[in-house]
């Protein structure tokens, strides 16, 4: 982790608290985009904390087994119920607590000031932080992809493209029919694997429109993954990074072990 | 309702047609495009589905009332209507009534219920000889094929594919051999009027229903539903209880929508409102107006989570926007009713157990309930199906117990930790250093998914948790 420089930003948010969920992938294959969230957090003034934690229970849920979603989702509240904020650095996960958890709780209100109060990262950065520009640079030309679960639960498009307007030397590049699926899906891209591909297949088509670029950025490490690991089976040489990597400036280290 | 179990081969199948893929991509890329330049010129489309979800959310709620209201106005006008509890009592009651005109040929119009309760068949094996007039679907008649989408219903189908059938089928001289699809139609046109002329019943179904005239909605594109309908000496309407609306505004709502969901249209090339039985002065038209309202599982639906699904109106912009369908087709699905509305619908309609894979063949992208002209949350209504299936044990055991074991771990953290480093660590050794990350190129069991078509970032030695605890301990803060 680079050392922690928080900048002087809003005096609302200082002292604030943000309970920080990594998520799963984070935790176990970027832990680099965790620390990469912490510092954004620290720089817009909030005290960032990571209580021991486990899944949201996302896979659950959209699996069938709500039993198992409700006893995750338990734990999760009992969890992050202290903080101020929850900030998440993926949109699904968020949209679980925020969308979802009301959903297997209904008419519970310590579940429903908990939905109201998780944000996934660039949102939070944006909407509640008010943050205009962060302090990063990149010399690198980017093509966005944007998650579904962002788009069409929790109304992300904008954030993450104003975040990264603000990074230094950073060309922002669109890729052609960006509201479509990349074929992740989370346990659908294992249930149907060749059905998966096809559709990764037809994103990786959709991105090369975008022109020539050196890395591949989302705020969901999920459809990271499964781009990233379509693109190197191909042989691409397209990077991929989570948005929190290159809004804290942190791109050099993302395979952090 | 029939549905094809095998979705697994016949997915693979479809991923591997080459032609079909093509179809499906002009799907992909043209019709959201259209779609949408057809909604930007309503004045507010947010507005006018909020006032749709509405309209259909009051007729389902009291749909005796429309219905019984709908049953007076048709019989008012000298029609009759008939209520089918399922698919067997719906072919039964059709069949009787084709008897009772003494029909030998009946023209039909594009009918998804009819397709639904396969009628055609049931007809034919009674000795009828039954015409599809929608070109498309006269298409996958003569092949023996099942509609692959519910507007376009030969999308599969290739022009030489239709060339071929006609050359089999059609018994005609030619001055020059079937060419052009100009060709092709002005042949279909010559057929499918002779069948029109010769029909002593015509087979429609409905867009919807008109509670307050007793009206019946039928668009078209062709005008085969107009010429089916007032050709033949009897109009049967065969059509399900859910597609009842209000008044005649309402229609007009509905329609507006319907036409620019579908194919990005202001409003169909034809749009007929029948109205009973041919009255006295009326110079053409049926003497005999049957209108057969089916029920095959939607009143189980009302009144269940899955009453949302009963607002469909069949426009199929869900199938046209969705990543699942654009890949496979409609045929993958094993259902007349493919893609988002037909996960929904088929376990309704046949049976979870038969249908259990629809439901799960989705990636929850939301698209679906997004374009949706009557908002349906269909992932909602997707995972209410899985949710099914997890608690009366559908699911493949591997998937159960993944799943089971996720939880259980998860509420074990010490122990998770542990897995967690372990696997890690396993992971790691099967990966293999290329430039600045590790990769994974080939997993087994579960992982073998994930392998066939992609490579695996290897895990992180150590994860964020235990590297912030590292951290955090060292530095205190």
């Amino acid at each position: 982790m680079s050392e922690a420089d928080p900048a002087p930003m809003k005096s609302v948010s200082r002292g604030k608290r943000v309970g920080l969920l990594a998520t799963c992938l984070v935790d176990a294959f970027r832990p680099n985009a965790g620390f990469a969230a912490v510092k954004l957090l620290e720089q817009a003034g909030y005290t960032v904390e990571v209580p021991a934690q486990g899944c949201c229970g996302q896979p659950n849920f959209n699996g069938g087994d709500e039993p198992g979603a409700r006893q995750m989702a338990l734990s999760i509240i009992q969890t992050f119920a202290q903080f101020d904020f929850v900030v998440v650095p993926s949109c699904s996960c968020a949209a679980m607590i925020r969308v979802h958890y009301p959903e297997l709780f209904p008419d519970d209100a310590e579940v429903a000031a908990l939905a109201a109060k998780t944000w996934e990262l660039t949102s939070f950065l944006v909407d509640v932080a008010q943050v205009e520009a962060v302090d990063a640079a990149l010399d690198a030309t980017i093509v966005l992809h944007d998650s579904c679960s962002g788009l069409r639960e929790l109304n992300i498009r904008e954030q993450p493209r104003a975040l990264l307007a603000g990074v230094r030397g950073l060309q922002q590049k669109e890729p052609a029919n960006p509201d479509v699926c990349c074929g992740f899906g989370g346990t659908f891209c294992v249930k149907y694997p060749d059905i998966s591909a096809r559709i990764a297949a037809k994103k990786m088509a959709d991105l090369q429109t975008a022109g020539p670029c050196d890395a591949l950025v989302s705020t969901d490490l999920g459809c990271l993954l499964h781009l990233g690991g379509s693109l190197h089976r191909e042989g691409s040489e397209l990077r991929v990074l989570h948005i929190a990597e290159v809004l804290a400036g942190m791109t050099d280290n993302e395979e952090a072990d | 309702m029939h549905v094809e179990r095998d979705f697994a081969s016949l997915s693979d199948k479809a991923l591997h047609d080459e032609s079909l893929g093509e179809a499906l991509d002009t799907v992909a890329s043209v019709m959201p495009l259209i779609r949408n330049q057809a909604l930007t010129q309503l004045e507010d489309f947010a507005a006018a589905r909020e006032r749709a979800r509405e309209v259909r959310d009051e007729a389902l709620n009291r749909l005796d009332y429309y219905l019984e209201q709908f049953e007076a106005q048709v019989l008012a006008m000298g029609g009759h209507v008939h209520w089918a509890r399922d698919d067997h009592d719906a072919c039964t009651i059709v069949a009787r009534l084709c008897e009772e005109a003494d029909a030998k040929l009946v023209t039909k119009s594009k009918s998804m219920v009819t397709e639904e309760i396969e009628l055609a068949a049931a007809l034919e094996q009674r000795g009828l000889e039954v015409v599809e007039t929608d070109l498309g679907e006269y298409i996958i008649q003569l092949r023996g094929e099942k509609p692959s989408h519910i507007l376009a219903p030969a999308l599969h189908v290739t022009i030489p594919q239709v060339i071929d059938s006609f050359n089999t089928h059609h018994k005609i001289e030619r001055d020059r051999p079937l060419e052009d699809t100009d060709q092709l139609l002005a042949e279909a046109r010559a057929v499918l009027r002779e069948k029109f002329i010769n029909a002593d019943v015509g087979i429609t179904g409905a867009n919807f229903l008109i509670a307050e005239t007793g009206g019946v909605v039928v668009v078209t594109n062709e005008g085969n539903a107009d010429l089916t309908a007032s050709l033949p000496d009897t109009h049967i309407v065969v059509t399900g209880i859910e597609k009842v609306v209000p008044t005649m505004d309402d229609a007009g709502l509905m329609l507006r929508l319907l036409a620019r969901s579908a194919i990005g249209q202001r409003l169909s090339n034809y749009t007929s409102f029948f109205h009973g039985p041919r009255r006295e002065g009326d110079t053409a038209g049926p003497s005999a107006f049957h209108v057969v309202l089916v029920d095959n599982g939607r009143s189980d639906m009302l009144g269940s989570e899955l009453q949302d699904m009963l607002r469909c109106i069949r426009c199929s912009a869900c199938i046209n926007h969705c990543p699942v369908y654009t890949a496979i087709g409609g045929h993958a699905y094993g259902s007349v009713y493919p893609g988002p509305m037909g996960a929904v619908l088929s376990p309704g309609f046949a049976d979870l157990d038969s249908a259990r894979h629809l439901p799960n063949a989705s990636t929850f992208c939301g698209r679906c309930e997004e374009v949706c002209p009557v908002a349906i949350p269909i992932p909602k209504l997707l995972r209410h199906w899985r949710t099914q299936e997890f608690s009366r044990h559908l699911r493949p055991r591997s998937e159960r117990f993944g799943l089971g074991f996720w939880a259980w771990i998860n509420g074990r953290p010490t122990l998770y930790r542990f897995v967690q480093r372990v696997s890690a660590g396993i992971l790691r050794r099967l990966s293999v250093a290329e430039g600045a990350g590790r990769w994974i190129r080939r997993l087994p069991g579960p992982g073998a998914g994930w392998t066939r078509h992609r490579d695996l970032q290897a895990p992180a030695a150590k994860s964020f948790q235990a590297q912030w605890r590292a951290q955090n301990r060292d530095s205190r803060k």
